[in-house]
């Protein structure tokens, strides 16, 4: 048995999933090796298919690969079941999904307190808010936000619960230039402030200069992998 | 509170329009539950209370005369414990300002204390004084009738004479909760009554002092009353015994345990059926609204929630549904109990007839839907367990559409683009689409069930006042009387027609099983009281051997051809092996007939008559009552109108009442299905009704689109639910049958067509519901929403 690398938060080796729809088999990721270390803020480039989602779903315990082992510290999600996959994203992960998935009959500081109702250690759902700068629209229904601002909503609600792992799929997809922006600062915010380890999906090349270290995906491979020297903050990026 | 709890009421909140009518189909069953359990309990209770506190047999027995030395030999038999002998005597009275005869039961009471066993509870007046041979207690159904007040006097025809009786005490009796003229199968307080006199007044009139001609036991604890009747039928054959019958038997007990079985199937049928419909009309809402928050139900248990709460969170939205229509349920149950109750009370007797609804009734009505709602639960709620929690990562595919066989078949061709439309969206889902077809079938079902209950009982009283009492009077010897009996009859005023009858008591028996009853000589070709089945029609009887009605047939176990002993109970007491010649599908009671000529041949008498059928003149009618008041021959005349009139005061007005409560149960039902079907479908197709709406559309084509769903499904509905409506009919008229009384399987064409009517009314009314909510369609919002 392989023993994690002590200072490491995730470890991913030789990791596949293939996809299996009737007589067709969709191979999204072909073998990939990962290691994240804590307070790391990584970006995820590469085009479309290439197996992105598949591999950020794998991290967050959503999904399990078909081969290849996968660690969170001393976790070995690939060993988990389902009910340990439910603890460990409880305990541990925070998500930003492309498409919010905000509930809508519930206001935003509820959006938040549905995490922090079963979380070990939240912070108050109404302080999450105000880290995003959302505090004077938490009685809004995502009705009756911007795609921005519920946006901001749902990070709100994934960094409440001060989870070590914050795992974001196109978090700004849906999004214009400013208010991507300052999503990605709300991000970076709790990379900084909380020492969270970060995981962003893009696909705009230029969000990869505030990350410490840029991996590039095609075709179910993580194609190359460059560190920052220097990260620059999300206000400056040019889109 | 959790913030999971706060969404569950918000969408209940957003959900109300169905979840109420949801509630109300719970509340329903739950409401009929309540109602004929509570009823019955109550009942139970009031009855079981009363016999015991005043003492009803548990074997009755009547017999020609006995000297009273035989009652200590009765007491020595083992297992009985006590025994009251007796004095019972059928009289015809002359009741002040009525015209016609009416028919009196003297039963003798001790004078000088009460009565062991049959004690009655006086209501008003006072007890007999011994010193006042005159003095009578008679019963409150008759007193009411006729406004009898203690200190008024009667008339009665005693051993031929005429005779004046004061009353002194209005009585009721535990023997007498349902009062019924022997031989009738409908009570009519009018022309029958019970009174109760003084044990030596009675017995010097009648010429049985020192005997008696009917004796009560009360058995000792752990004494089978088979055994006991053996004994005592042994014991009283040489003194004209007629077969002793155990409590189960009295004719009293009898009806009120047959009225209480019939309780409590329409109590555990009907409820079920309401509940399973809650159970899938739930079923088919919360498949909805997880279907609509599939992504929802990603991202929660993306965040950390596991399988188990999301399956609880959506578990209780159908819960708290269940549990609120389960406690209105039970209110209204209540109330609709204290109702049934009290109409109960007007013709079972009790000295009091409390109504309670037990902690018990309403806990396992209100657990019941609880279980029903988690039933309708599961299957959705599975759906939402088994989605992968990556679910909430991916944006929701679209809808699959192929070319269905509707489509290849070339139909749709021939339809407007909206009808293709509606078409290929029923055809996408055809499940789905028979689900809510079958949910409306079931109100249509249960509407062929109320009107058919109507028609039932109309059919039933028209068959056996149209068909089977042809007459209009009967009279009855008091002894079976010769030839010269019936020309007396006939020449009475205004007599059309007579028709002799002999009636035998005897005991039928076969192999281990018997009962006592009287077999009914007629002609063979009877006019004025035909022997009538179901199916069967106008039965004529064979020359030979028994004419059985079915449900004798089942309490003897036996089959055409079957020999059976016939134990007469009278005369010589001969016993005979007749055989059976056929089986009748009766409607009401458990009779026996034989050819007259046939059952003179095994009594080995000659053209002897019981009694005589009348068809009467009716200008001569006033006249005729009048004469018969003072014949002394006839013992009783009952007449075929006064019954017919006395079941619409009583039963028929229970039963109306029991119908209207199941079809404004099933008009709820038909709502509750209707409308959710139509608030489903407007849920799944809202978005793309706005895209049509957006695309130049108008109100009025997608309001086609919609309602055309909902008109083809509710078209499906119909046959289905006609269909479902006859066998749910042939269930609850099988587990309904009892020894009285069996209800005929004849659902009339327009029960049918009430109810299709009915529910596609309904449909429409929830139809235009629903197209009020699509004029209002929020374009904007919709499209903006995710759903
Ligand atoms: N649930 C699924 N079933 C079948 N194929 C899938 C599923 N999810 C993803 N895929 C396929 O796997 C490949 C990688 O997908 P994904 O990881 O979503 O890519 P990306 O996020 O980089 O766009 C794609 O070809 C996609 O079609
Ligand atoms: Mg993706």
């Amino acid at each position: 048995m392989t023993l994690q690398p002590s200072g490491v938060a995730f470890s991913a080796r030789e990791v596949t999933k293939v996809y299996r729809m009737g007589e067709v088999e969709v191979h999204a990721l072909r073998g990939v090796d990962l290691e994240l270390m804590p307070s790391e803020l990584i970006v995820l480039l590469g085009p479309s298919g290439s197996g992105k989602s598949t591999l950020l779903n794998i991290l967050g315990g959503l999904d399990v690969p078909t081969s290849g082992t996968v660690w969170y510290r001393d976790h070995e999600l690939t060993a988990a079941d389902e009910s340990e996959l439910t603890r460990y994203r409880r305990e541990h992960v925070g998500f930003v999904f492309q498409f919010y998935n905000l509930i809508p009959s519930l206001t935003a500081v509820e959006n938040v307190a549905l995490v922090t109702d079963i979380s070990e250690d939240p912070m108050d759902p109404a302080k999450a808010l105000d880290l995003v700068e959302l505090g004077d629209r938490r009685d809004h229904f995502p009705a009756q936000l911007s795609g921005g601002e519920q946006q901001r909503v749902a990070i709100a609600r994934a960094i409440a619960k001060q989870p070590e792992v914050l795992l974001c799929d196109e978090p700004t997809g849906a999004l214009d230039i400013s208010t991507g922006i300052l999503v990605l600062e709300a991000i970076a915010r709790v990379n900084r402030e909380l020492g969270t380890t970060v995981a962003v999906i893009t696909h705009n090349v230029a969000i990869a200069a505030m990350a410490d270290r840029v991996l590039r995906m095609a075709d179910g491979r993580i194609a190359s992998a460059e560190r920052n020297e220097r990260r620059i903050s999300a206000s400056e990026l040019g889109w | 509170m959790l913030t999971l709890d706060r969404k569950l009421l918000r969408d209940l909140s957003q959900l109300k329009g169905q979840v109420l009518a949801i509630g109300l189909v719970i509340a329903a069953g739950v409401a009929m539950f309540a109602m004929y359990s509570s009823t019955f309990e109550s009942l139970d209770h009031t009855h079981t209370a009363y016999y015991d506190r005043y003492r009803l047999a548990d074997v009755f027995a009547s017999l020609k005369r006995a000297p009273l030395s035989t009652a200590s030999r009765l007491e020595a038999l083992p297992g009985v414990a006590q025994v009251e002998p007796r004095v019972v005597v059928q009289v015809t009275l002359d009741v002040p300002g009525m015209t016609e005869p009416a028919r009196g039961l003297l039963l003798s009471i001790p004078e000088h204390r009460r009565a062991i066993l049959n004690d009655v509870h006086l209501l008003r007046g006072r007890y007999i004084h011994a010193t006042h041979p005159d003095e009578v207690l008679v019963i409150e159904a008759f007193a009411t009738a006729h406004g009898l007040e203690p200190g008024d006097p009667i008339g009665a025809v005693i051993n031929g004479r005429r005779r004046e009786l004061m009353i002194v005490g209005i009585a009721l009796s535990p023997e007498y909760v349902y009062t019924i003229a022997p031989g009738d199968l409908l009570p009519d307080d009018r022309r029958f009554g019970v009174f109760w006199m003084g044990r030596r007044a009675l017995s010097s009139a009648f010429d049985m002092e020192g005997g008696f001609n009917d004796v009560s036991l009360a058995l000792g604890p752990g004494a089978s009353s088979e055994a006991v009747i053996a004994d005592v039928d042994r014991l009283l054959e040489r003194y004209g015994g007629l077969g002793a019958i155990p409590r189960r038997l009295q004719v009293s007990a009898w009806f009120v345990a047959n009225e209480m079985r019939e309780m409590k199937t329409m109590g555990s049928i009907l409820p079920v059926v309401f509940l399973a419909v809650a159970a899938f009309l739930l079923n088919v809402v919360l498949s909805r609204i997880i279907s609509v928050q599939r992504t929802q139900v990603a991202a929660m248990k993306a965040v950390g929630y596991s399988n188990r709460e999301v399956a609880l969170h959506y578990t209780k939205l159908a819960l708290a549904v269940a549990f609120a229509g389960g406690v209105l349920g039970v209110a209204v149950g209540a109330w609709l109990g204290r109702g049934m109750t009290s109409m109960y009370s007007q013709y079972f007797r009790f000295p009091e007839f409390q109504y309670f609804l037990s902690p018990r009734i309403a806990v396992v009505a209100v657990g019941v839907s609880l279980v029903a709602a988690t039933l309708g639960a599961f299957g959705a709620v599975r759906s939402a367990v088994k989605l992968p929690p990556a679910e909430a990562m991916r944006p929701e595919p679209p809808a699959s559409f192929k070319r269905g066989w509707l489509e290849r078949s070339g139909l749709t061709r021939m339809l407007s683009e909206p009808g293709r439309m509606i078409l290929r969206n029923l055809g996408r889902s055809p499940v789905r689409t028979l689900l809510s077809a079958t949910g409306i079938a079931f109100a249509i079902a249960l509407l062929v069930f109320g009107f058919f209950f109507v028609d039932a009982v109309e059919l039933l009283m028209k068959a056996q006042f149209e068909e089977v009492m042809l007459h209009d009077v009967t009279t009855t010897f008091v002894e079976p009387t010769s030839a010269a009996g019936r020309h007396e009859v006939e020449r009475l005023p205004g007599v059309l027609y007579t028709e002799p009858f002999r009636a035998v008591p005897v005991r039928l028996r076969y192999g281990a099983r018997s009962r006592q009853t009287a077999v009914m000589g007629l002609p063979a070709v009877p006019r004025l009281n035909r022997v009538v089945g179901q199916k069967a029609g106008v039965v004529e009887l064979p020359a030979e051997g028994l004419v059985l009605s079915s449900s004798l047939g089942e309490v003897l176990g036996v089959e055409v051809g079957d020999r059976i002993f016939v134990e007469v109970l009278e005369g010589r007491r001969p016993v005979r092996t007749v055989p059976v010649a056929r089986l009748v599908d009766e409607y009401l009671g458990t009779s026996a007939y034989m050819e007259i000529g046939a059952l003179r041949r095994l009594m080995r008498e000659g053209a002897v008559l019981s009694g005589a059928f009348l068809k009467v003149d009716p200008a001569e009618l006033d006249r005729l009552h009048t004469r018969l008041k003072a014949t002394p021959r006839v013992a009783g005349v009952s007449l075929s109108a006064a019954a017919y009139e006395s079941f619409q005061n009583t039963i028929g007005q229970t039963l109306g009442l029991m119908i209207t409560i199941n079809l404004i149960f099933a008009a709820v039902i038909a709502c509750g299905v209707v409308y959710n079907s139509a608030r489903v479908s407007l849920s799944e197709r809202e978005r793309d009704l706005a895209s049509l709406r957006v695309l130049g559309f108008t109100r009025a084509e997608i309001s086609f689109i919609l309602l055309g769903e909902l008109a083809v499904v509710t078209l499906i509905a119909v046959p289905l639910g006609l269909a479902l409506g006859y066998l749910f009919c042939r269930g609850i008229i099988s587990a309904l049958a009892t020894e009285l009384l069996r209800i005929p399987m004849v659902v009339e064409p327009v029960s049918y067509a009430w109810a299709a009517v009915a529910v596609v009314a309904v449909s429409a009314l929830s139809g235009l519901a629903v197209r009020r909510r699509l004029d209002r369609l929020d374009l904007v919002a919709v499209l903006k929403s995710r759903e």
